[in-house]
């Protein structure tokens, strides 16, 4: 390997590659031409896949800082460079990015029928764009990533949606985009005060606090909205209403966790004391979140609504969980947003494979699924548990160690959010019955077939992960504490310097009156 | 071997679950049943090898979370009170698996159903046998989810759906009162082991913790936020209706599950948790008060019922309430001493109510019964031997009695030994209950077995004894309603005690109830027989002297019995306050909420506003260049006056 170029940078490119290829070699619009196009995109995504293990195996656990950095100059003038690095608050989210994509195209294979080459380029580009994003460690390079993740989504979702897919396409790219415009602008004010653009110096800057106030409105409106948070949440109904399923498990398996990652990435290390000042107006709008989509998903009759508003609710979670900064919380943010992009992934799935037979989501058309289904009951009923947060499923550690990283932050917090544990189970189980319990009578589900090996395939890793993640979570969280530590501890450290600059400043000020007054 | 007891049922749930069609319903039966059997085998020899001293060690698996020092691992933890609930939880698991065969022989569902109850079964195992409180609410979860997939196990039953879900839900309000005490005792001691708990709150007495705003003693508000998940799971006032609707579920289920052992496992949680609450007098007499209360609230619902399973199913409400006060007014052993015996008779009758709907056609209505005595006659001893237990009848002062009539003797003693207000509280209502017990069980045995008979011809044609996979099973069942309770008094309560729990149970000196029991005066020894004889000879008088006599009373008194008939109500109450709203509000934040004003503020609203705007600005596009140059340069110029007019 030459310098500044390895394994990273391959699991970043790979799927670009592949996607240039697809572009240049397969031609035609024919059955074979379609064939090849889902061949090759399979082969690029799990190479990259394998990259990305490569990746994980030579990742060191027990180091805080960022591993495997690899930098080229790409704008020297500006001091802009290609640089890319691992740590532990980023490198599971590379992971689930590269494990969902083959699985996406998979779950692809007989649901997309039309421009098959443009779609698995699309999806290739968009892991391109999703891994870089997580690997970035320069912000303009961050933000070049975390933006060019929407147009392949937009095009996603506006070319092989549903009916509404323009509307839905528009709302999605408008709603993210006015975050982003407002992130624009704080990187380059960044970049002017601190003359850098690196990340790892810019966590280390000191910004005033009148700065970093604005900063990290500007932050928060672009990462609020891909959360989403309360209430901007609402493009993601009609988003995943609109895309196809592979869509919708991209875009809740990954997309949704690109705000969480962000909060973690910038907005704790580099506006600290501005974190510490808005954390209440965060756990509201989480509270909020978390009790208001509940009781809004209690109410859908279209099945992946109700699942997108349970995301908001679950993404509730997270971000409650990010700004309570303690070792629990922020170890539950991390388990539960990956828990959630397997679950939340694994249950669009599970409404895609309805919807490949019936081509509906209304909810009042199923019912009864489990007597010609068995399979799919199992998978849909683990899923369904996860999703609640039962012990012994991955959704169990992540909620439950949010939850007692809250209560050490605000009780008040803990009990608002502990009222999804009912109001959670209601909508979930309430869906399930409909679905798959009760009688079989509707004429068109008698006909229904289980699971095929190709769906079998898809779902199986999900199962795996979600019980090894709620079995044995050590795996997953061994490897990001150091990373979390020194979070937390340069986050109070800052803190504690701010403190006692304000306190220098104010026994300054004690002692110029003193001075003034005469009494020294 | 400790390991064997916990994870061979699992390896039958999963086996049977997964591999239901290859084996077939008769090999899932077999297998879970084996596997039960060996496990419940397991059990005794570890009661007796560890309540012969009070032993207790912990087996550790391996590390589960480690957060900081938010870190707990798989452990089973080995002492008296864990022995007790595992002989409990498999002998009683093993009858039921057995019963089952020849119960759910028609069903075409039996791998799944095998499966779920030999899941239940771990999941109890994990309940009881951890060494954390967080492995504790795995195991409470566990069975709540078992309990709900079994409740539902008809599923094209809508009924059956609903108890399901109502069962799961209800459960759960109780489990954030489990999980926010787990936090608050985290917060206090920094640790969720057990034994790192028990050391350290000693020295806690007095902290205070602000909860909600509200500053509390901080042992008290831990204790009862646990006490809420406990009475979620084990139905008690207020978090108990989803208990009789449970009885939806097929009736092995309903005496495994919604008698024996998960709806125990609230009373389990207290006395496994003494060394917290005996540091907490108020939390004790909530427990006390709120036990007594719903002991006396279900027996009073009791009395009125006419489905043979939701009698049984109030009763067993009841029953636990006398354990959750015994256990309030520190008498842990009387508790568990009572939780036993009760798990033995109360699932005896519920196999033998199952015994009666299997005979009738899947008849549950008591008013269609009656004169089945001859027709089953095993069954009927059966009845009667689990109800004159579940009466409590027993000559005081000898060894001669049914398995409750020492237990719950036991309790009412030691409520009134505890001499304090709550205590006599717990034993003036226990003492009421006691006669409606006695009563209602009178009343379901005349009812259904007694007089003539109210069924059509073609049930009546086809009642039939069970067959023997049905019977044999039971006969264990049988020898622990009789001689569980004088077996096993002088360990639990008696001279022995000390050395059977070892350090398993926490008694502070100051609270004496269980060691002054014996002292009592004569009445109070010979009330509960007295209520419980006459209770009986009520409802012999009732209903089979004058069968007319309970239409005229209820004719008398027709306020009161519509009251106990409808549950006190408790339903329509939740309904309004809780379900209906939870809804409508859904409703109103889905369409007034989000689409209404968060799009037509947001979004929506602004894509109007640019498109008339843009309309606007398109009359601007006139398609001649000067205008265009025209606009550019008024546009440097105002913007070069403001760079020169700012610097």
């Amino acid at each position: 390997m030459f310098e500044g170029f390895g394994w990273l940078s391959i699991t970043i490119f790979l799927p670009l590659i592949g996607a240039a290829l697809i572009l240049l070699l397969v031609r035609g619009d024919d059955e074979d031409a379609h064939r090849n196009a889902r061949y090759a995109a399979l082969a690029t995504s799990l190479f990259t896949l394998i990259a990305s293990l490569i990746v994980l195996a030579n990742f060191d656990g027990t180091e805080a800082g960022f591993q495997l950095v690899e930098t080229v100059a790409w704008l020297p003038d500006l001091s802009i460079s290609y640089t890319v690095g691992v740590d532990g608050v980023s490198i599971w989210f590379i992971l689930l990015s590269t494990l969902l994509t083959p699985l996406c195209i998979l779950a692809s294979w007989e649901a997309i029928k039309k421009r098959v080459r443009e779609y698995m380029v699309a999806f290739l580009v968009l892991e391109t764009m999703m891994v870089g994003m997580f690997c970035a460690l320069d912000i303009v390079l961050f933000y070049v990533f975390f933006e060019g993740v929407l147009i392949p989504m937009f095009l996603i979702i506006g070319v092989w949606g549903g009916g509404r897919r323009v509307y839905a396409a528009f709302k999605f790219f408008l709603y993210t985009l006015l975050g982003s415009v407002l992130m624009l602008v704080a990187v380059l004010v960044m970049y002017w005060q601190a003359g850098t653009t690196d990340i790892a110096l810019l966590m280390q800057h000191d910004f005033p606090f009148e700065l970093e106030f604005w900063l990290w409105l500007a932050f928060f409106a672009s990462f609020a909205v891909k959360v989403p948070m309360w209430p901007v949440h609402t493009w993601l109904p009609d988003a995943h209403v609109e895309a196809p399923t592979a869509g919708s498990v991209i875009l809740a398996g990954v997309l949704l966790k690109m705000g969480g990652y962000g909060f973690l990435r910038f907005s704790l290390p580099m506006f600290p004391e501005a974190s510490d000042f808005f954390a209440p107006m965060v756990f509201w709008l989480s509270v909020i979140a978390v009790i208001y989509t509940s009781l809004v998903a209690l109410v859908q009759e279209d099945m992946k609504k109700l699942i997108a508003y349970s995301s908001v609710a679950h993404m509730g979670f997270v971000t409650a969980a990010i700004f309570s900064i303690n070792e629990q919380a922020i170890a539950g943010s991390i388990i539960q947003m990956l828990s959630h992009g397997l679950v939340s992934g694994a249950l669009f799935l599970c409404v895609g494979v309805v919807y490949d037979r019936l081509h509906t989501r209304d909810i009042e058309r199923y019912g009864g699924l489990v007597e010609r289904m068995p399979k799919y009951a199992l998978v849909f009923m683990v899923m369904t548990l996860a999703s609640v947060g039962l012990p012994g499923t991955s959704g169990f550690v992540g909620e439950f160690l949010i939850l007692v990283g809250a209560f050490q932050a605000s009780t008040w917090l803990a009990v608002g959010l502990a009222s999804g544990m009912v109001l959670g189970a209601a909508y979930m189980l309430f869906l399930y019955r409909r679905v798959v319990f009760g009688k079989l009578v509707k004429e068109d589900l008698m006909t229904m077939k289980d699971m095929n090996a190709r769906e079998i395939a898809v779902f199986a890793p999900l199962v795996v992960l979600v019980l090894w993640m709620g079995i044995y979570p050590s795996s997953f969280m061994e490897p990001i504490e150091p990373s979390i530590q020194k979070l937390i501890g340069d986050y109070q450290a800052a803190l504690a310097a701010a403190e006692s600059r304000d306190a220098g400043n104010a026994l300054a000020l004690l002692s110029d009156a003193a001075t003034a007054l005469g009494l020294k | 071997m400790e390991a064997a007891i916990v994870f061979l049922p699992l390896a039958g749930a999963i086996l049977a679950g997964l591999f239901g069609r290859p084996l077939g319903a008769k090999g899932a039966q077999w297998l879970t049943s084996g596997l039960m059997v060996i496990a419940a085998v397991l059990s005794w020899i570890v009661l007796f090898d560890i309540t012969s001293e009070g032993k207790s060690y912990t087996v550790t698996l391996f590390t589960w979370v480690a957060s900081g020092s938010f870190a707990f691992d798989w452990a089973l933890r080995m002492d008296s009170l864990t022995a007790v609930m595992l002989i409990v939880v498999t002998t009683v698991s093993a009858v039921v698996h057995i019963y089952s065969i020849g119960y759910m022989s028609h069903d075409p569902h039996q791998p799944r159903f095998f499966a779920y109850l030999s899941f239940f079964t771990f999941s109890m195992l994990m309940l009881v046998t951890a060494d954390n409180l967080v492995q504790m609410f795995f195991g409470w979860e566990g069975v709540g989810v078992a309990s709900y997939l079994l409740i539902g196990f008809w599923f094209q039953k809508p009924s059956a759906n609903a108890a399901a879900i109502k069962a799961f839900l209800v459960n759960r309000v109780g489990d954030i009162g489990f999980a926010l005490g787990i936090f608050a005792i985290y917060v206090m001691t920094d640790s969720v082991n057990l034994t790192v708990i028990f050391n350290t709150i000693p020295d806690l007495v007095g902290t205070k913790l602000v909860f909600m705003g509200v500053e509390f003693d901080a042992i008290t508000v831990t204790a009862l936020l646990l006490f809420l998940g406990a009475m979620g799971k084990s139905a008690q006032l207020g978090l108990h209706t989803w208990l009789p609707d449970a009885m939806e579920g097929p009736t092995p289920v309903s005496a495994l599950i919604h008698a024996a052992t998960m709806v125990t496992a609230g009373v389990f949680m207290v006395c496994r948790l003494s060394p917290l609450f005996e540091y907490s007098e108020f939390a004790l007499a909530v427990v006390t008060i709120v036990g007594a209360s719903t002991a006396f609230f279900a027996a009073t619902v009791g009395l009125t019922q006419n489905d043979i399973k939701r009698v049984i199913a109030y009763s067993t409400c009841s029953q636990l309430g006398y354990m959750f006060f015994a256990a309030g007014v520190s008498a842990y052993p009387a508790a568990m001493f009572h939780l036993t015996t009760h798990a033995f008779f109360k699932a005896l009758l519920f196999l033998g109510a199952g015994s009666v709907i299997h005979a009738m056609s899947d008849e549950q209505d008591m008013r269609r019964m009656g004169g089945l005595a001859k027709l089953i006659p095993v069954t009927y001893a059966f009845m009667w031997i689990g109800s004159l237990a579940l009466m409590g009848i027993g000559i005081p002062g000898t060894p001669v009695g049914f398995a409750g009539f020492f237990s719950k003797d036991i309790v009412l003693e030691a409520a009134y030994a505890a001499e304090t207000m709550v205590g006599g509280y717990a034993f003036w209502l226990g003492l009421i209950a006691a006669f409606m017990t006695a009563f209602y069980s009178g009343r379901l045995l005349f009812m259904t077995f007694h007089g003539t008979s109210r069924a059509d011809e073609k049930t009546l044609a086809h009642v039939h004894e069970s067959p023997r996979v049905m019977i044999w099973p039971l006969y264990i069942l049988v020898l622990g309603s009789l001689f569980a309770g004088v077996a096993f008094y002088g360990g639990f309560v008696g001279d022995g005690m000390a050395n059977f729990w070892g350090s398993s149970i926490l008694i502070l000196p100051e609270n004496q109830a269980l060691a002054n029991a014996t002292l009592v005066p004569i009445w109070v020894k010979a009330a509960p027989l007295a209520v419980g004889l006459s209770g009986l000879a009520l409802s012999y008088w009732m209903y089979v002297k004058r069968p007319d006599a309970p239409a005229a009373l209820v004719v008398r008194i027709r306020e009161l019995y519509l009251f106990s008939l409808n549950k006190w109500y408790f339903d329509e109450l939740f309904n309004f306050l809780f379900v209906r709203p939870s809804f409508a509000i859904g409703r109103f934040f889905w369409k007034r909420g989000d689409q209404k004003t968060i799009d037509g503020l947001g979004p929506d609203g602004v894509a109007q506003t640019t498109l008339r705007a843009s309309k606007g600005v398109s009359l601007l596009q006139t398609g001649y260049v000067y205008h265009y140059a025209f606009a550019m340069l008024i546009g440097v110029v105002v913007f070069v006056t403001w760079y020169v007019a700012t610097s």
